[in-house]
């Protein structure tokens, strides 16, 4: 029994290898928080029937997502850390830095809010009340783009509560659902980007309790690898991908997109997009 | 939230991956054993006590070696295998592989010393040896296996790393748990939990009625 087991075995390892060649398809580096909200499951079919192109998401930390591309394991990064994306393009790992779109960071917390961050003036204040009032916070802690995010607005407040170890800041070191189920099990306060926090489901007693302040602002953008430093990569995929998104077309398609009769991302790809709806 | 047919997708690549792994496992692990346990070579203690440690190999960290090893940027990148089923099923079958080799070398020690003596008196040579040890070995191999497949089913650390969890590609049982529940669909987890469950107890329960008609065989 074991002999003849051997060639299929083999036949069914290599199957993949064939597969791959030639297929119209690329490898997207892109976030959680793009994943969890199912924009992609909303938006990967819509330009799959214009384009034919088939994408396949691996959806990580923003620091993850562009040590993976700087790897050449992906054609485009889809990612929210402006200076992490201009800094992989000027180390010629990627091309033109693109942006897609936008929607905003919300600070969440216990319903009853101990540190009393609703009267807060803004994030700045927010923060401080929290640091304060010594409440727990749970901090990403991946160096993805919302907790690059998280670290910046810390700095702004004057704090740096990772530094000075302390007990009420902890670090989840996983995505942002997953430090959402956290905050809810231990009615901590935490940074969250709208879309994921829209669609997560276990909300456990966690409300939004400060937004609109115009420094939580979460700009999405996208590059493409750059074909010198990586030769094997999909470059016309990459292309293909990018061209459809920053167009009229892609562009209505993030706006239409809704989850619980909310829009989660508004395109501006280019800063007045006539008919939008965004 | 989970339409049936992707459900269905999910399943069968789960049942793939791990199937596949733990037949090439089973393929290496299954002589390696035998050789541990009838053969004397020289480092034959270290292998043992090598393969025994590698049980609890973490998945995480065979995740990562395969991820440098296949990465476009690595050694192997030219095979363009990352982010493939057989990415996931390389990286299930070194973790398996230990498990089932130390289980059968448990096994061949323990057929050796019973049928050495019988196997010596008829001059039996080495192959005859090593084939009559697996024929009678046959029913508890069984075990080793299924432990091999409890391992490879059940694992996530390594296929999240070498799959990334691609929809319609690389997402498996555990994958897709760990994201419903990062997307705090609890009850839809919780539920995929139970499938996988189910999943484990029927194959063990076909392999136990396989066994228990192996063994009413051999005994009739």
């Amino acid at each position: 029994m074991r002999l003849p087991a051997l060639p299929a075995v083999l036949f069914v390892l290599l199957l993949p290898l064939a597969a791959l060649a030639g297929k119209n398809e690329i490898i997207l580096q892109s976030t959680t928080s793009t994943q969890n909200s199912g924009l992609y499951e909303y938006l990967l079919p819509l330009l799959e029937r214009d384009t034919g192109l088939r994408v396949k998401v691996v959806a990580v930390g923003t620091g993850q997502a562009l040590k993976n591309a700087r790897n050449c394991d992906g054609d485009v990064v889809l990612v929210h850390a402006r200076d992490a994306e201009e800094k992989f393009v000027a180390d010629e790992y990627g091309l033109k830095r693109n942006d897609v779109m936008y929607n905003d960071f919300i600070l969440i917390g216990p319903e009853d809010d101990p540190a009393g961050v609703r009267e807060a003036r803004d994030i700045t204040e927010a923060l401080q009340r929290i640091a304060a009032a010594r409440a727990p916070f749970a901090s990403r802690g991946d160096d993805s783009g919302t907790h690059r995010k998280e670290l910046r607005l810390w700095k702004a407040a004057g704090l740096d509560p990772g530094a000075a170890r302390e007990g009420w800041y902890r670090e989840t070191g996983s995505g942002m659902g997953a430090t959402l189920n956290i905050a809810a099990g231990m009615g901590a306060y935490a940074l969250t980007d709208r879309a994921t926090w829209i669609s997560f489901a276990n909300r456990e007693g966690l409300a939004i309790l400060h937004e609109g302040d115009p420094a939580l602002f979460n700009q999405y953008g996208v590059i493409a690898v750059n074909p010198a430093h990586c030769p094997g990569m999909n470059i016309k995929g990459a292309e293909t991908f990018i061209t459809w998104l920053l167009s009229d077309k892609g562009q209505k398609a993030i706006a239409s997109y809704r989850l619980k009769g909310q829009q989660l991302f508004f395109p501006n790809a280019h800063p007045v997009l006539p008919g939008n709806g965004g | 939230m989970l339409p049936g047919s992707q459900l269905m997708e999910i399943v069968a690549l789960s049942l793939k991956v791990s199937v596949t792994a733990v037949l090439l496992a089973a393929l290496i692990g299954i002589p390696l054993g035998a050789l541990l346990a009838i053969r004397r070579f020289p480092g034959r203690t270290t292998l043992t006590v090598l393969v025994n440690a590698l049980m609890g190999l973490p998945p995480v960290v065979v995740g990562l070696g395969l991820y440098l090893l296949l990465s476009r940027s690595g050694p192997l990148g030219v095979l363009q295998l990352l982010y493939t089923p057989t990415a996931m099923i390389i990286a299930q079958t070194i973790l398996v592989t230990p498990v089932i080799a130390s289980f059968s070398q448990q096994i061949f020690s323990d057929l050796h010393h019973e049928y050495d003596e019988m196997l010596r008196a008829m001059r039996a040579s080495r192959w005859q040896t090593v084939l009559t040890l697996i024929h009678e070995a046959r029913h508890a191999l069984i075990t080793a296996i299924l432990a091999g497949l409890g391992r490879a089913l059940s694992e996530i650390g390594a296929v999240m790393i070498v799959g990334g969890n691609i929809n319609h590609a690389t997402r498996v049982m555990t994958t897709a748990i760990a994201l419903e529940t990062s997307k705090g669909n609890l009850r839809l987890a919780v539920s995929l939990g139970l499938i996988l469950l189910a999943l484990s107890f029927a194959i063990n329960l076909a392999l136990h009625f396989l066994r228990s008609r192996l063994e009413r065989a051999a005994h009739a």
